[in-house]
């Protein structure tokens, strides 16, 4: 086995931790659980920490809590019935844990979805992401102590959530997408009440690039905080904002063959060199923006016709597997779908959430640091537990 | 697939699914589904070799053009017992192989995966025992002694970012139709093929595949903005493989979750421990045969609807006959 250059630099920058630990700080050590319940944790995850004075040696995070096992559950059930179990997985973002599924299935049954539909599910993929990444825009205040952007965050994304519901008749769990198209058209009025939703958003960005941003307290807490190295967070696949904020310029958006609606508007990739939290906030912020535009192009162009494709009497699902990942608000999440042509269930359905390898970085990236960062990187990671455990 | 199932076992299902696709738009597969026996039995010699694990399930005829790039690849590597083995391969089996996936003969080249197949076949070798490139996506087959190898080859080549690892087990699906009390929410313990036979004879998905189980990872390369499947059968009896912690640090958890969850071990790993379960959890629930309880006590309504889904209230008369 030849030791790469990264893995030597890990290495001496982990050698580098255990001296400076060892010779600034000569205190006896000190097992501290952080969580399961605690409010950095957006769930319950715990993390076991071993602290040498102010300083974590190593860190663990034990998950788990919340193991649904929705991999072995989609086995007993019909395509049509795993969104409902799917839209659990990240409940902030609902409606885009079932867009790569339907895409998958669809996938097997050889069925494409009308254009309109298309559009629809592109606009509320990336409602799904301002809903999500919102709530973290105003999150991220909390933990490092300020109490009122988080205010204004729920504000401000009860217009998105009111849209949803309007269109799907559910706030979190819209159970919207079906195989070969959507479960209703929009309502009437709806385009014209989205995009004075998508004005405030915008309004809501701003606010947060200002008081959040701009802030001195909030920029020495997260500049130079949990650095993530390119070539590290490739190695542990860490996928989203996370990965754009460590310089790596690649959104499944735009780079995978999508059927949805992405590539028929403009927008861009932001991308930041720095890695560290600072760079994860801003990336997301800038993120959000980007969506409020794309749902704003995409009303304007949306093509008229059926929201749902004729699909054959009898659906038997062939033979065959597919992979289908999108650019979900936490990340990369996909699924890896098997079916054996007998059942009308999937044979076999790997989840491949974002939140999973975005945390499995902890051990890695907690060595070292003083507890109040922990907080910091762990907010600035933005993980959901329901994405984790499954 | 087990004659010897009662009439409402998966297996009688299948075959009654069978029998109904011409009604379906989905007519095309038909044929290929109704010989689909064919490569389990023609392969069962070739896997008696063990010492020659390619040899076994080359899907020639999914990958059309793939069996004649790897005949001329493979010579400078190996000598000419593996140019025999794999000339032999394309020519016997390529007929019977064609079946399991549903693909059409003539498959359209892909200017960006087939180069990176061909690449790979000419630098690991016979250690490559099937590929398919189709639908815009690559799935390569290798053998388990060169996983490792592989997945370090794909990472110098280009395939930087670790997207996931996981397993599948093969063992026919339960039964979901709740037509047979005694099979229903388990494995059908009859349509567990014969253990005796070299192949397991499981029906394995897409790359073909020999055993019940197989570890699974993607990979993308960030640069051509390209994604690969790599697979690898494992011992049915003691599922093992390097692991590949080594190459990929986030490679970690997942394998980790792959062994509580398939029980498949992970050589090199330097702490195998319960990552979702508890630490006593005895057990490897995501195999097929590890039964879900919930539906064993009570059956799932959803599966037995009052209100049948358009089409299924004909397969619900005509199974059973």
């Amino acid at each position: 086995m030849t030791v790469t250059e990264h893995q030597q630099q890990a290495y001496i920058a982990g050698q580098a931790a255990d001296a400076r630990i060892r010779f600034e700080l000569e205190t006896e050590g000190m097992t501290l659980n952080i969580g399961p319940q605690h409010p950095a944790t957006h769930g319950t995850l715990r993390i076991v920490v071993r602290l040498d004075g102010e300083q974590v040696v190593w860190a663990d995070p034990v998950c788990g809590y919340m193991h649904r096992g929705y991999e072995k559950l989609c086995e007993v059930r019909k395509y049509q019935q795993v969104t409902t179990l799917i839209n659990r997985i990240d409940w902030l973002g609902s409606f885009c844990n079932e867009v790569p599924f339907i895409l998958a299935a669809e996938n097997l049954y050889e069925v494409e979805a009308p254009p309109r539909a298309q559009w629809i599910r592109t606009i509320m993929f990336e409602l799904g992401r301002i809903a999500n990444v919102a709530l973290f825009l105003g999150d991220m205040g909390v933990q490092l102590g300020a109490i009122t952007p988080v205010f204004f965050a729920s504000r401000d994304r009860e217009h998105v959530l009111n849209l949803l519901e309007s269109a799907t008749g559910g706030r979190f769990h819209p159970n919207y997408d079906r195989v070969g198209g959507l479960k209703d058209d929009l309502p009437k009025g709806w385009v014209e009440e989205c995009k004075s939703a998508m004005e405030s958003m915008r309004g809501f960005c701003d606010e947060m690039e200002t008081l959040l941003m701009g802030n001195e307290i909030f920029a020495t807490r997260c500049r130079g905080i949990g650095v993530i190295p390119r070539q590290i967070a490739l190695d542990y696949g860490m996928s989203g904002a996370n990965l754009r904020a460590s310089g790596v310029d690649w959104d499944l958006r735009r780079d995978s063959p999508s059927p949805l609606a992405w590539k028929e508007v403009d927008w861009k990739v932001w991308t930041h060199p720095d890695g560290d939290s600072y760079a994860r906030y801003w990336v997301r912020l800038q993120e959000t923006r980007e969506a409020t535009k794309i749902v704003d192009q995409l009303l304007d162009g949306l093509p008229s016709g059926p929201v749902m494709a004729k699909m054959p009497a009898r659906l038997r699902v062939p033979r065959g597997e597919a992979w289908v990942s999108t650019e979900n608000p936490l990340g990369e999440m996909g699924y890896y779908v098997v079916s054996d042509g007998g059942t009308s269930g999937p044979f076999r359905c790997k989840i491949r959430t974002p939140s999973f390898n975005n945390i499995s970085i902890v051990p890695w990236l907690l060595r070292g640091v003083y507890v109040p960062d922990v907080i910091t990187i762990l907010a600035s990671l933005y993980f959901i537990l329901g994405d984790i455990d499954r | 697939m087990s004659e010897a199932s009662g009439p409402a076992g998966p297996g009688e299902a299948q075959e009654a699914d069978m029998s109904e696709t011409p009604e379906t738009p989905e007519a095309p597969e038909t044929p290929e589904v109704s010989d689909n026996p064919a490569p389990e039995e023609t392969s069962t010699p070739a896997e008696a070799k063990a010492e020659a694990p390619d040899t076994t399930q080359q899907p020639a005829g999914a990958t059309g053009d793939d069996v004649p790039d790897a005949a001329p690849a493979e010579v400078p590597s190996e000598g000419g017992a593996v140019d025999d083995v794999v000339a032999e391969d394309a020519g016997a089996d390529s007929e019977a192989q064609a079946v399991p996936e549903d693909v059409p003969a003539p498959r359209e080249p892909d200017e960006m995966r087939d180069p990176i197949v061909e690449a790979l076949v000419a630098a690991i070798g016979a250690a490559v025992v099937g590929s398919v490139v189709e639908k815009g996506d690559a799935w390569i087959r290798v053998a388990a002694s060169a996983w490792r190898q592989t997945v370090q080859w794909c990472k110098d080549h280009g395939f930087t970012y670790f997207c996931f690892l996981s397993g599948i087990d093969w063992m026919p699906s339960i039964d979901l139709t709740n037509r047979n009390e005694q099979t229903y929410g388990v494995a059908a313990e009859a349509a567990v093929p014969d253990e005796n036979t070299a192949t397991g004879g499981y029906e394995t998905g897409v790359a073909g595949g020999d055993t019940r189980f197989q570890v699974f990872t993607r990979l993308y390369d960030i640069e051509r903005k390209v994604g690969i499947t790599l697979k690898a059968d494992l011992d049915d009896a003691k599922p093992s493989v390097e692991s590949i912690i080594d190459v990929f640090r986030g490679a970690d958890w997942h394998e980790r979750e792959t062994w509580e969850m398939f029980g498949f071990d992970f050589q090199g790993h330097p702490g195998l421990r319960h990552l979702y379960l508890p630490t006593e959890f005895e057990g490897f629930p995501l195999r097929k045969d590890f039964p879900l309880l919930a539906r064993m006590v009570k059956p799932w309504p959803g599966l037995v609807d009052k209100e049948p889904i358009p089409g299924d209230d004909e397969e619900e008369a005509e199974a059973p006959a």
